[in-house]
């Protein structure tokens, strides 16, 4: 019989740690939609969504209530949707219409792929579809989008970082009365991986099989209950090596419920995404763990060195816990999204710039920050380029989702509520780069390029 | 295939019978039960099998945490994979 203290463990972590399986990612391919007629290539899009997903919710909430683990979210992703208007032309709102009455449809809570990659220039439909994309994610609920500039195989897109500073501006601009959550469903990548399960990053690359299942797990507040009632003697070797373990357990949870999920739907398994995805219930918070390790508050200094530790540990522990490992995988620090973010934030303890040290060594990057709300579109592309620089020199994903809070000032707080949380609006170095932004062109593909 | 339920709450008279009433309804065979009283907390752990149930495992489930609310205690039914997947390799 199975061992009554390991159990009882299982139980704990789901009922006071906030265990849970963070989201189910459908990726549906919507290749196979491509007309030459707009209105036919929405309504195909329509039905392979609805026909692929019609099962999906009702899966997750079956293996929730048959296996006792929360699945937080279930959510859909597909073909990045620049790659269809290419061959349909005409306006690509009406394909975000499409997604979010699809996503309504069938129950799933957000639906990504509004999403054009353009990290080498910008083919047949990328600049329509980035154009529109303030519109989309205004006039839609449910449909995120994401805009890949720059790749450490290919350089940085330096024309598309510049229109995606002002595209940012844009989208908190008509959406200013609600508190501009427009912004908060875009992200600006480089590296993005294919297979991310998350939002609002989300997209079902075009190397990936026609409907595949990911899986993101979560489970900050399980490493930091493992490091709070650990002993306090343990060096920083064993502190990782708990880390370890603990994320271990967490990701074989996401690969039961990842297999389960494919083989009810009769679709393959893609990949377990071993993220630590924090939320702002208490308890939940990647900073807090940061706080445990030692720190007094996230954002002193020592910070990156712990998050390095965390990220690593939570890989080491999570690869062998399952068959395929992929999309972010890391640690998250969305600073609304995190209790402890949140508080460092408001305390001036945490700083774009340390914020910004920090995406070097964990999986993201700059997320769901909230800025002044007049900083200039040019500083947005900078932050952007600065951000995609650090993911194009060390062959990682990173990625940028700032809030422009129109109309607010340092130090006052967008409220987003529900997982999106509170964002506390944090100062933004305003010294001006609009030169070297309005040069445009591609920053070169770096050395660590040439691999063969 | 298995399914393990897990009782936790104020000992009281008649926890046993009350868990193995419902069980026997739904055809869910009782394979092990391994239980424990520390100071006047008590806790059981049944592992009982659910090839035979005659409901849905989520029915059971509901029924379980229905009848443990009543009597102030915390009972869980999930499926034997979820603890074989998180501690055994």
């Amino acid at each position: 019989m199975l061992n009554v203290t390991d159990i009882l463990e299982t139980i704990r972590m789901i009922q006071d740690e906030n265990l849970d399986i963070r989201t189910v990612t459908m990726g549906i391919s919507l290749l196979s939609c491509c007309d030459s007629d707009i209105d036919r290539s929405c309504e195909k899009v329509y039905h392979k969504i609805t026909s692929c997903a019609k099962d999906l919710v009702k899966v997750g909430e079956d293996l929730e209530a048959e296996f006792g683990i929360p699945i937080i979210n279930k959510r859909i992703a597909v073909t990045p949707i620049a790659m269809l208007l290419a061959a349909s032309g005409g306006d690509p709102v009406q394909y975000a219409l499409t997604l979010d009455r699809a996503a309504k449809a069938v129950g799933v809570n957000f639906i990504g792929g509004f999403s054009a990659l353009v990290h080498k220039g910008f083919s047949a439909g990328d600049k329509a579809l980035i154009q529109a994309i303030p519109e989309a994610l205004a006039k839609t609920d449910r449909v995120c989008s994401s805009v890949n500039v720059g790749s450490t195989k290919s350089g940085i897109n330096m024309d598309a970082v510049r229109e995606m500073g002002q595209v940012i501006r844009r989208c908190s601009e008509i959406t200013a009365d609600r508190q501009c959550v427009a912004a908060s469903k875009l992200v600006v990548f480089c590296n993005a991986p294919e297979d991310n399960p998350f939002m609002a990053g989300a997209f079902h690359g075009p190397g990936m099989p026609d409907c595949v299942i990911n899986v993101g797990v979560s489970g900050p507040g399980v490493v930091r209950a493992a490091l709070h009632s650990a002993p306090d003697g343990l060096n920083i070797t064993e502190v990782a090596e708990l880390i370890k373990k603990t994320a271990f357990k967490i990701t074989r949870m996401g690969q039961l419920i990842g297999t389960q999920a494919a083989q009810r739907l009769g679709i393959p398994f893609g990949i377990v995404d071993l993220s630590l995805a924090p939320t702002p219930a208490v308890g939940d918070s990647v900073a807090h763990i940061l706080e445990e390790i030692g720190l007094e508050q996230c954002g002193a200094c020592g910070t990156t060195a712990c998050l390095a530790m965390l990220n690593d540990a939570v890989k080491k522990g999570g690869v062998m816990a399952s068959s395929s490992v992929g999309g972010l995988s890391g640690a998250f620090i969305p600073v609304s999204e995190d209790a402890g973010m949140i508080d460092a934030a408001r305390a001036g303890t945490l700083c774009i710039e340390k914020l910004e040290a920090m995406t070097a060594v964990c999986s993201v990057g700059l997320d769901m920050i909230a800025v002044p709300g007049d900083t200039p579109a040019e500083v947005l592309s900078a932050i952007i380029a600065d951000e995609a620089a650090i993911g194009m020199v060390n062959s990682k994903t990173t990625a940028v989702r700032l809030i422009p809070a129109v109309g607010l000032k340092e130090g006052e707080e967008l409220e987003f509520g529900g997982l999106f949380g509170t964002a506390p609006i944090m100062k933004v170095n305003t010294a001006s780069p609009a030169k070297f932004i309005s040069r445009g062109g591609l920053i070169p593909a770096p050395l660590q390029s040439l691999k063969n | 295939m298995r399914a393990v339920i897990t009782v936790v709450g104020k000992d009281a008279v008649g926890i046993l019978a009350k868990v193995s009433t419902i069980c026997a309804e739904h055809n869910a065979n009782v394979i092990e039960v391994t239980q424990s009283v520390l100071q006047d907390m008590f806790a059981m752990i049944m592992l009982v099998d659910i090839s035979g149930l005659s409901c849905e495992l989520k029915e059971l489930s509901k029924l379980m945490e229905q009848m443990g609310a009543a009597q102030g205690l915390s009972i869980h039914v999930m499926h034997e994979d979820i603890f074989n997947s998180m501690h055994r390799i």
